[in-house]
Order: structure tokens, then sequence, then C-alpha cells
């Protein structure tokens, strides 16, 4: 237990150490702690930021979520209004057409009754005519009687 | 290793012998093979354990720290790294708690004082006799393997310490304001002549306040390692003696130093740990004190 060199030694030694502890252990140390926060704070951020996000993703879904069933109402609205709309048309135009058919069979009717009833009157003008000549017991001439006969006819 | 060859207090002496190397009487280069001869050496000696020891513990240190550093990433940190990692941060908060000025050096400086001594100081937890029994086997006359028992050491490093505190007071407070500080306080006075009478004893107390920081801190590292090491000694002769004295029973007593000496070698993990962690705050505290400026 004497004091020496042994003093000296140590103290160099000591020096030493701590020299090369400040240059070679402490420094890369720390950088890798410090960078580590660094990352950690980020990735807490980024994470902050994106619930954030989520957050305004759900929010604007959502809105057009509403917007479209909105929409789809509206069109539904529409898409009824509209049918409605051709029913009516449809009938209105089944209705005239109809009409029309209706009419056109009555002219046609109304037609053919005349047309029937010209038959008739020329049938009875000619069963006349035969009639007058049996009575006269002779023939009749269509030529010279033509006037008469047509008032006959006429008169039928 | 107390045979009947040797007594207790040759035992004793024995153990608390460091390995001298310097001028032998004869006036060649060896081994101090006595106290007397290593007393003899004066000065120009060097205790090889203490250097050796505290050498190669402080290259392991080096070693396992600059390996780690180089490798250090800042994703997933596995083993080493996180217990390197765990370490410097404790001592940066330490830094960080008592350290108000802004130096590089403080950190590394408080990390080498806590590791190295922590592990000098570990080695008083080998059983006593394992390696200077090897060492006699090899040839070398005594082993002291703790090197925080030797003044030397704790003076060694409490010096370089203390150069440190004194180099930063007069670097931060130039040469004046490092005087003024050790002259005018702390008694002081308005009055011109009674602040002249007071620089004497101004300069007493303060010139003693900081000697007292180097002795302090070395003694206080040392007065502890070496307790502890004479404890393990005297629990090594205390077993050894009743084993010889006993017939009989000699397991038994056998068996109560080895009790003994774990139940103090679990105590003196707390107090090796501690004596470091004092070492490395005190040096803390007082280059914190060394930025300050008084005002």
């Amino acid at each position: 237990m004497n004091i020496n060199a042994t003093l000296l030694g140590q103290t160099i030694m000591f020096i030493l150490f701590v020299w090369f502890n400040m240059k070679f252990v402490w420094p890369p140390i720390m950088k890798a702690l410090s960078d580590r926060k660094k990352q950690i704070a980020d990735g807490l951020a980024a994470g902050e930021r994106g619930k954030h996000e989520l957050e305004l993703a759900s929010k604007s879904a959502a809105e057009n979520l509403r917007e479209a069933k909105q929409k789809a109402a509206e069109i539904i609205a529409q898409a009824e209004k509209r049918s409605s709309q051709v029913v009516e048309e449809a009938k209105g135009v089944a209705k005239e057409e109809g009409n029309r058919i209706v009419a056109s069979a009555k002219a046609e009717v109304e037609q053919e009754v005349f047309r029937a009833r010209e038959m008739l009157r020329q049938h009875v003008a000619d069963l006349a005519v035969a009639g007058a000549a049996k009575i006269l017991d002779r023939e009749v001439d269509a030529k010279a009687h033509a006037d008469l006969l047509k008032t006959i006819k006429a008169e039928l | 290793m107390a045979s009947e060859s040797i007594t207790s207090t040759e035992y004793i002496k024995h153990h608390l012998q460091n390995l001298t190397f310097g001028k032998l009487p004869d006036g060649s280069l060896g081994l101090a093979q006595d106290p007397e001869q290593a007393k003899a050496m004066g000065f120009w000696a060097i205790n090889l354990d203490t250097l050796g020891f505290a050498f190669l513990l402080g290259i392991l240190f080096l070693f396992f720290f600059s390996r780690v550093a180089k490798r250090a990433t800042d994703n997933v940190p596995g083993g080493a790294q996180n217990f390197i990692e765990w370490i410097i941060e404790f001592i940066d908060n330490s830094v960080r708690g008592s350290f108000s000025g802004r130096n590089a050096m403080v950190a590394p400086l408080a990390l080498t004082i806590f590791i190295w001594i922590f592990l000098m100081n570990l080695m008083d937890l080998v059983p006593v006799d394992y390696l200077p029994v090897l060492a006699h086997s090899l040839g070398l006359p005594f082993l002291k393997v703790v090197p925080t028992t030797d003044p030397n050491a704790t003076f060694g490093m409490s010096i370089a310490v203390f150069v440190l505190v004194v180099f930063y007071s007069i670097k931060v407070k130039g040469v004046g304001g490092f005087a003024g500080e050790l002259a005018l306080q702390p008694f002081s006075s308005n009055n011109l002549i009674i602040k002249t009478l007071f620089i004497p004893i101004n300069l007493f107390l303060e010139g003693v306040n900081l000697i007292a920081k180097p002795v302090s801190l070395s003694l206080r590292l040392f007065g502890n390692m070496y307790a502890g090491e004479m404890i393990f000694i005297l629990l090594a002769i205390m077993g050894g003696s009743w084993a010889a004295a006993s017939v009989g029973g000699s397991s038994v007593l056998f068996g109560s130093q080895v009790l003994l000496s774990l139940g103090w070698a679990i105590f003196h993990i707390l107090i090796i740990t501690l004596q470091a962690f004092i070492f490395m705050t005190l040096t803390i505290v007082y280059l914190d004190m060394a930025h300050q400026e008084h005002h």
C-alpha cells in the first residue's frame, strides 16, 4: 500500500479510457437513441395523422352515402312520376285510338248500310220495272223511259 | 489459505500486498518479494496487479461498449444494445440532473467512471484466494485482485477529476474569477480592509475545501473497498482456523464461512454499485460547481 507510480499509470489509463468513450462509445449510442426517439415521434405523428384522415374519410363517406341515398330517392320519385305520366299518356293515346277505331267502324257501317240501301233500291227499282213490264205486258224500253225510271228510283 | 505454515497476520499481510515491480535493493529491476522490498522501491515502482486488472477490465468494458456502439441501430435494438442503452440512459439522466453546464466530456467521463469502477469493485466478489493462489502457482509472490483497494488507483482517478475541476474552473471563470472564488468566500465584507483581512482565512477554508474533494472522493472508494476486502479475508481466516481447530465438525464450520461470505458478497453487490455511483455523481457535481459562476 505504497503510493507509487501506479498512480500516474492509473491516471493516464483513466484519461485514455474517457477519451475513448468520448470518441467512440458515447456519440454513436446517443445518436442511435435520439434517432430512435425521432422515429418513434414520427411514427406516433403518422399514426395520429392516419387516425385523423380516417375520421375525415369516414365523415366524407357518410356524406357521400347520404347524398347517394337522396339522389336515389329523387331518381325513384322521378321515375314514378314519369311512369305514371307514361301510363296517362298511353291511356290517352289508347282512348283516342279507340275512338278513332270506333268512328271508322261507324263510318264503314254507315257506308255499308248506304251501299246496301242503294243495292236494295236498285233491286226494288229493277223489281218495280219488271213488275211494271209484266203489268204492261210489254217490254219497257229502258232507254225510252230512262228518265222515268230514274225518277222512280229516286223516289224509292 | 490459513494453513498451519502461515499465521493469520501473515495471511492478511500477504493479501494486502500488491505485486510491485521496481528497483530491488541490489540495484536490479524486479518484483518485490516482501512488503519491505516494495516499500524500499519508493515512488518509481508500479503495482502490476492494480494496473493489470484495471487495464484488463477497462479494455473489456471499452471493447464491449464500442462493439455495441459501432453496430448501434436506431431500429429495434438487440439484447446487448438494449442493455448498453439502458446504462447510457441512466448515466445521461444522472448527468442531466446534476450538471447544468454544456460540456460534451462530462457524460462519457461519468460513464467511464461508473462502469470502470463498478467492474474493478466487482473483482471483490471473486473469492479472495482463487486468483492469488493461481498467481502463486505461476511464481508471483503477491496478487491483489481488486484495483480499487489500492489507493494508487483511486487517487489516480480522483486526481484526474481534480485536474479537470481546476481546469474548467479556470476556463469558465478565468484565473481571476477562480482566485476570487478561493479568496473572497465565504467571508466577505464591504469594507476593503476587513475584506483584505479575510483573504487568508478564506484561502485556507476554500483551499481545504478544494483539496478535500479529490481526497474524499478517492478515500471513500478506497476505504469501502478495502474494508469489504478485509471482511472477506477475515471470514476466510475464520473459516480456515475453525476448520483447523475442530476435528469432527470441520465441514460444518467450513460451511459457516461459505454462508457468511455469501451473505457479505450479496450485501457487497450493493456497496460496489453504490460506491461506483457515488464516485460518478460526485464527479459530476464537482464539475458542475466548476462550471457555475458564483454570484
